[in-house]
């Protein structure tokens, strides 16, 4: 796929006539896919598509576009040339941008990560019988992915990784449900084996007695994987630079009116796990670690090079939108043997679901508690609980009513799959709350 | 490119073969405060092949669209169904794509290539200007997103549909910020104006006008009270009915959900199979349709992705559950009467249970007979927040603007307003619906949904609901 992508740049690049500015960028997969249910397959198949991308710049004015490629190096070219023309004619009809952001990196970079991946075909025999009798549904999703970026300036990054992942939820007869994920890049039958085992003895918890409990303030720890859906709406109206402009971010009240949150609360864009790229559309390098929230106190946002030159600030060469993509929170000291005993009697959360922003201004966010949730009483596990809704805002939560934060960082993988497969993870620790508004 | 031609030519050994070309355009322009953001196309092409083998279904998505990329696709997707033939949930025959033949093409005025990208760009420039209505709106938004869509599906049993898509969204917003008070006014919720219809959506004279309201009603809102928290009764425009319709209805009936295939992700259903012909799912007032011809609406469309035609049919009659949201595999797996809706994103996917148009039949009651029937409520419009559980019954939605009822009247204007409920009893508690003076047609590009993922469009109709005893409460 290299190969296509730089044959393609050369080409294109070498046609650009005088005062044209332009972009490229590659996105691309060759992914099985694997859907399961009751520990049988449901639907299976593989998908191998490939796409191009333009960012044309020329008289103050841009114009992009994407298209899909064949993988044939004749007809791709035919796709390119077609698509620059219409961009080209497209250009200078739309009004002059004052905010444009020339493409000037000249860095390259080159990462290609090799895997051990099962075949397509392999893939419900391995899976498969290790489930026994056990219901579970979820995904295998497995291959390689690819990202690339060129441009005008001489900049070219490449990145192409293998991996695998299975998704799953593991249900018992009374519908109460345990959610894991086995994701890496070396398959190994014995391991994936050991982590199922793991997975369905935890089923055991689920078989008590559910507890239903009246809506309250409760005592409350969340989970990593919970922690790590509140961390992932920090995208959507948090740590833009631009969204705070713009009075469409949760964290106006940081910058406008100097509230904190927490001094135990940390988070950052680290790039230091490895899991995606760090370059950016237009081809720029964001810096390895980039703290945002320190300490409780907003110290950085998420600034791209277009809202740097709007607003007069300096770019952390975030992408477009200014969403996170190596979201990671810092650790704190909880032991996780200390868990229960930290948390008395209250809630354990181990998932969240369907969160949303109830009160984005205002911070507060809603969801639901999702699979194994459990009441506690005296530092011991008594049932798991029926799923709550929850309403509470971040500068409680995350503010005066974090008591504690797990020593041990957890990594959750990015198993979404609507623009391809991610390649991201969020790094962070499981939280205890002194208070959390469980609502219906 | 001749898909009969490729088809005949495809040798494999399997039961039966499908070949879904999808070519997809989707233009998107946006202007904010006057200056453009983004005026971008995205445009994708691939052929979906799939192949039945010992009753297990296996596909091939490839964007290699010769005759060479085809047959290799095709036989790398019977190599997969046979192996996972072993481990079927469920065996399938031939009969789970039925024979299809027929075109469908949307209905629309104005092509949208009669609009050049200047003249667009500059309406949006308008727009954005015409939102501005003080100083106290800091933010204005004006988007445009056109989709011409082309698909094709020929299949070994004889199968050949073409249908040709022109589907137009828009979105003015303002925000408008005072002290520490911001609030954000839309359209009736972000692309909730989205249609099968051409550039005559983009009329100058209605989006300006539209724009002022959206404004001023954004200002409104600075100095509005905060909405009431206590028990009391709900009226909800069809803006928000959409997306109360696809929460807790749409998504509770999709035969795929209540067989569990989406457990890891979406999530079950509270409905089960044996409630369907028994279940009274809200009060007699409520007719729910599946209804894939009303003019103009989003999600229109001759047949679905597994070959089978689109009818309307009613789901729920006078309050009661009588059919699912199930295509042909999920009527088979279940024994439950379904609709035309097994539908793919685009050729890189394949088909799930999806919504397509979902609405709610209007009823007989005029607005004002609603509103004075009201001793104490909240007016509902335009939707900003949603969530609902995994089994699509505790909900909690939140709305751009509400006004006061008190005493039969609408009063005073009411900032931050929300509600939640239960599916069930909230449908139940449906209390007056409106007439067909207060029936309007919405839809959204963006309903998620499916393992690998999947974003489709879907519409929704409904007319002006008036609900009983509801917990309504305001913001931060």
């Amino acid at each position: 796929m290299e190969k296509l992508f730089k044959q393609i740049n050369q080409t294109i690049m070498a046609e650009l006539q005088e005062g044209e500015c332009l972009g490229l960028g590659f996105g691309g997969e060759q992914s099985t896919f694997t859907r399961i249910n009751a520990a049988k397959v449901r639907q299976i198949g593989n998908v191998d598509e490939a796409d191009l991308s333009f960012n044309l710049i020329f008289d103050g004015r841009r114009s992009t576009g994407s298209i899909s490629l064949s993988g044939d190096l004749e007809e791709d070219l035919g796709r390119a040339r077609g698509e620059f023309e219409r961009l080209r004619a497209e250009v200078v009809q739309l009004p002059e941008d004052p905010y444009l952001v020339l493409p000037e990196s000249k860095e390259t970079s080159h990462s290609e990560k090799h895997g051990k991946i099962p075949d397509a075909e392999n893939i419900p025999e391995i899976l498969l019988p290790a489930m026994g009798k056990v219901d579970l549904t979820g995904i295998w999703a497995s291959g390689r992915v690819y990202q690339g970026s060129a441009n005008s300036a001489g900049g070219y990054h490449w990145f192409a990784s293998d991996s695998f992942s299975l998704d799953y939820s593991l249900i018992t007869p009374s519908e109460k449900m345990v959610k894991a994920t086995y994701a890496g890049t070396e398959w190994d039958q014995t391991a994936y084996e050991t982590f199922l085992a793991d997975s369905i003895n935890k089923l055991e918890l689920m078989s008590l007695e559910p507890k239903k409990i009246e809506p309250g303030d409760y005592r409350t720890f969340i989970a990593a994987a919970g922690v790590s859906d509140v961390l992932s709406m920090f995208s959507w109206g948090g740590v833009s630079e631009a969204a705070i402009r713009q009075s469409e971010s949760c964290l106006g009240k940081m910058r406008n009116e100097k509230v904190k949150l927490s001094s135990l609360f940390t988070f950052s864009e680290d790039f230091s796990s490895g899991f995606s790229p760090r370059f950016n559309g237009n081809g720029e390098v964001a810096p390895e670690k980039t703290i945002l929230i320190d300490g409780g106190e907003l110290t950085n946002t998420l600034v791209s090079t277009r809202t740097a030159k709007e607003y007069g600030v300096e770019s952390n060469f975030a992408a477009e939108g200014e969403g996170m993509r190596a979201p990671s929170m810092a650790a704190g000291s909880l032991k996780e043997s200390d868990i229960l005993e930290a948390l008395g009697t209250g809630v354990y959360l181990s998932n969240l679901h369907y969160l949303n922003w109830s009160d984005m201004i205002g911070g507060r966010i809603t969801g639901m508690t999702r699979y194994a949730c459990f009441w506690v009483e005296n530092g011991k596990i008594v049932a798991p609980i029926e799923n709550m809704r929850f309403d509470d805002s971040i500068y409680s939560f995350l503010g005066e009513n974090l008591e504690a934060v797990t020593e041990k960082l957890q990594i959750n993988p990015d198993v979404g799959t609507y623009d391809g497969r991610e390649l991201s993870a969020i790094v962070c620790p499981g939280i205890l709350l002194k208070s959390f508004s469980l609502t219906l | 490119m001749d898909l009969h031609q490729i088809l005949s030519g495809i040798d494999v050994r399997a039961d039966w073969i499908g070949l879904r070309y999808v070519k997809e355009n989707t233009g998107f322009r946006l202007v904010r405060d006057g200056k453009p953001e983004s005026n971008t196309r995205e445009s994708k092409q691939g052929v979906m092949v799939e192949v039945l083998v010992n009753g297990q279904f296996a596909y091939y998505g490839t964007s290699r669209l010769d005759k060479p990329g085809i047959q290799a696709a095709a036989e790398r997707a019977v190599k997969i169904a046979t192996a996972a033939s072993q481990y079927s949930l469920h065996s399938f025959g031939v009969d789970a794509r039925p024979v299809a033949k027929g075109i469908y093409n949307s209905p629309f005025q104005t092509a949208a290539a009669a609009f050049s990208p200047g003249e667009l760009s500059e309406l949006l420039i308008k727009a954005t200007a015409e939102l501005k209505v003080s100083d106290k709106v800091v933010t204005t938004n004006a988007m445009a997103r056109t989709v011409e869509t082309e698909s094709h599906f020929v299949a070994s049993n004889g199968s050949d549909v073409e249908q040709k898509y022109l589907m137009v969204s828009a979105d003015y917003s303002a925000i408008a910020h005072e002290g520490s008070v911001t609030q954000k006014r839309t359209d009736g919720g972000l692309l909730a104006k989205s249609y099968q219809a051409g550039m005559e959506v983009f009329n100058e004279a209605d989006v300006l006008a539209r724009c002022r309201n959206i404004g001023a009603e954004a200002v409104e809102l600075l100095t509005a009270e905060e909405c009431p928290t206590g028990t009391m009764d709900l009226v909800l425009a069809p803006d928000q009915m959409m997306l109360q319709i696809h929460e807790s209805v749409g998504h509770a009936l999709e035969i795929d959900r209540i067989l569990g295939d989406e457990r890891n992700y979406a999530g079950w259903s509270f409905v089960r199979l044996e409630d369907f012909g028994k279940l009274q799912y809200g009060s007699p007032l409520m007719n729910i349709t599946f209804d894939p011809y009303v003019e103009n609406q989003f999600a229109s469309y001759a047949y679905d992705d597994g070959g089978l035609k689109a009818e309307k049919e009613f789901l729920i009659k006078d309050g009661l559950l009588i059919r699912g949201l199930g295509g042909k595999e999920s009527q088979l797996r279940s024994g439950i009467n379904g609709v035309a809706n097994f539908r793919a994103s685009s050729w890189n996917r394949a088909p799930i249970d999806r919504m397509a148009n979902l609405n709610l039949e209007p009823g007989s009651s005029t607005q004002d007979e609603m509103i004075a029937s009201v001793e104490k409520g909240v007016y509902m419009t335009s939707n900003r927040s949603w969530s609902i559980d995994d089994y699509r019954n505790k909900f909690q939605f939140g709305c751009e603007y509400g006004k006061l009822i008190e005493n039969g009247k609408l009063t005073k204007t009411v900032k931050n307003p929300n509600y939640r409920a239960i599916s069930n009893p909230f449908w139940r508690s449906l209390k007056m619906l409106g007439n067909e003076e207060t029936f309007e047609v919405y839809g959204t590009p963006f309903c998620g949904k499916g393992e690998p993922n999947q974003i489709i469009r879907v519409g929704h109709a409904s007319p002006l609901c008036l609900f009983d005893s509801v917990e309504i409460f305001g913001g931060a």
